[in-house]
């Protein structure tokens, strides 16, 4: 009897520890808007509060990005779009492979674009959506001296997993980052393969690297 | 400005006459070059082949004269003129625009266009001072080549023009007009109006320094990059920044 009673107790505080776990998880994810909003106020302010930062140091860029953006991305839906179709003929070492390589192209571009931030103010368009889209598209505007640019994001969502969205695409001034890398991959797989393709990143990593 | 405008289609005459003829070689020299076929077609880039020797002619010069003399040019004027300059060739392309907004039938941004040229002009001292941004009245720029495309003009297939670069059939074709309706090519005077258009393409290239530099390590093929760069760019603002998905992207 007694012993009955302490396997309910263990269960029903299971059950109880387990729920809250869960609607705590839930609780935790934002609207995409709002992670958006949250992750450019918090990279500019970072920027702008670091001189290091916009005198060029790169590796510190390089960290920011890695550490604050990077967990917000689905980085390899964005390698396999890019890739096309010939993703699906990849081995999954070449996958890795080329997942790394482009990340490390664009980190390093994307890096390069944020070290010219002085004092730019991002603000965040209204949303239309319903709660029920996996996907959305979030807009944005950044604005200092000069024309507004353009900065869209597309995320998809991932209920319970990191913020709750992930991005994977983003556009600045009306060009879509994955369509511009795609037929430059799909030229590179035609002629020489994946890996043609990899060994193509990995050079042009290594020269922009030896720039500093 | 009235007289600006009368004399504006003779200008911009003889303006093309000027031109055309060195143009018209150097064309005939390219053209025979577009019957080469490419590995990889593009639906959108019928012409690759030429636009690719275009493209690097235009390269070869930009290395060789335009970016070092940009280069100069940046690091021995202060940040402020540059953008004074800028703002007075930003004001004089903001006169044309009203005129596209209007045959755009967009109200609010040919009010807003002429409101800029009109502030401008006069407080911002001939335009060298850019107030109407400060205070909050927005540019719309605006082209013929964009006004086609609103009116529903497909753009054609893709373009490099020698010097001037990434284009497509509609926009090559508005630009001669483009360069007209620019009050600094209706100057009578060639000394002038040649030197303002140097200053206008050394300080735009002055500007575009760091961004050259972005593409440059980011892009594994120049041409495929800012050609796919454009055709979206251009796309989108002919959709307004809200252009329909072309295609599905291929899933993971």
């Amino acid at each position: 009897m007694k012993r009955d009673f302490l396997l309910r107790f263990f269960w029903v505080s299971a059950l109880l520890i387990g729920l809250s776990c869960a609607t705590q998880a839930y609780a935790e994810d934002e609207t995409a808007d709002g992670l958006i909003k949250r992750l450019s106020v918090d990279v500019l302010e970072t920027i702008k509060a670091d001189k290091t930062i916009r005198g060029g140091d790169m590796t510190k860029v390089i960290a920011l990005v890695d550490t604050r953006i990077m967990p917000n991305v689905n980085f390899q839906r964005m390698t396999a779009s890019a890739v096309g179709p010939a993703w699906r003929q990849a081995t999954p070492e070449q996958q890795k492979r080329l997942q790394e390589e482009f990340k490390a192209l664009l980190v390093r571009t994307y890096a390069g674009a944020l070290s010219q931030v002085s004092d730019q103010v991002i603000s965040i368009k209204p949303m239309r959506a319903s709660p029920e889209d996996k996907e959305v598209l979030v807009r944005s505007e950044v604005k200092g001296s000069g024309d507004p640019i353009q900065l869209d994001y597309r995320l998809e969502k991932t209920p319970g997993q990191g913020a709750g969205w992930k991005i994977y695409n983003l556009n600045v001034l009306g060009v879509w980052l994955v369509e511009t890398y795609r037929s430059q991959f799909a030229q590179e797989v035609n002629a020489k393969g994946i890996d043609g393709l990899i060994g193509l990143l990995a050079e042009r990593n290594k020269a922009n690297s030896k720039k500093g | 400005m009235n007289r600006g405008f009368a004399s504006l289609t003779t200008s911009g005459a003889r303006y093309w006459r000027d031109r055309l003829t060195g143009w018209g070689l150097l064309l005939v020299a390219v053209l025979l070059q577009a019957c080469a076929t490419v590995p990889y077609p593009d639906r959108r880039d019928p012409l690759e082949s030429m636009n690719r020797s275009i493209f690097g002619f235009n390269d070869v010069l930009d290395r060789a004269i335009v970016k070092p003399v940009a280069t100069v040019y940046r690091d021995a004027t202060p940040t402020w003129m540059r953008k004074g300059v800028a703002n007075f060739f930003n004001n004089l392309e903001d006169m044309w625009s009203v005129v596209n907004n209007a045959l755009q039938l967009r109200g609010k941004d040919t009010g807003e266009s002429i409101a800029r040229v009109m502030v401008n002009s006069t407080l911002g001292v001939l335009g060298f001072v850019d107030v109407a941004s400060d205070m909050n009245v927005e540019r719309h720029t605006a082209n013929l080549g964009l006004t086609l495309g609103r009116w529903g003009v497909g753009s054609g297939p893709y373009l490099v023009l020698p010097f001037f670069g990434p284009s497509t059939l509609r926009d090559a074709a508005a630009f001669p007009v483009d360069l007209a309706g620019n009050p600094a090519n209706a100057i009578d005077d060639v000394g002038t109006r040649n030197g303002l258009t140097v200053v206008n393409l050394v300080n735009i290239r002055a500007a575009y320094i760091g961004a050259g530099n972005v593409v440059e390590e980011a892009a594994l093929d120049k041409y495929s990059f800012l050609r796919d760069a454009y055709l979206q760019r251009r796309r989108n603002q002919v959709y307004d920044g809200n252009p329909p998905d072309e295609e599905e992207p291929v899933e993971p």
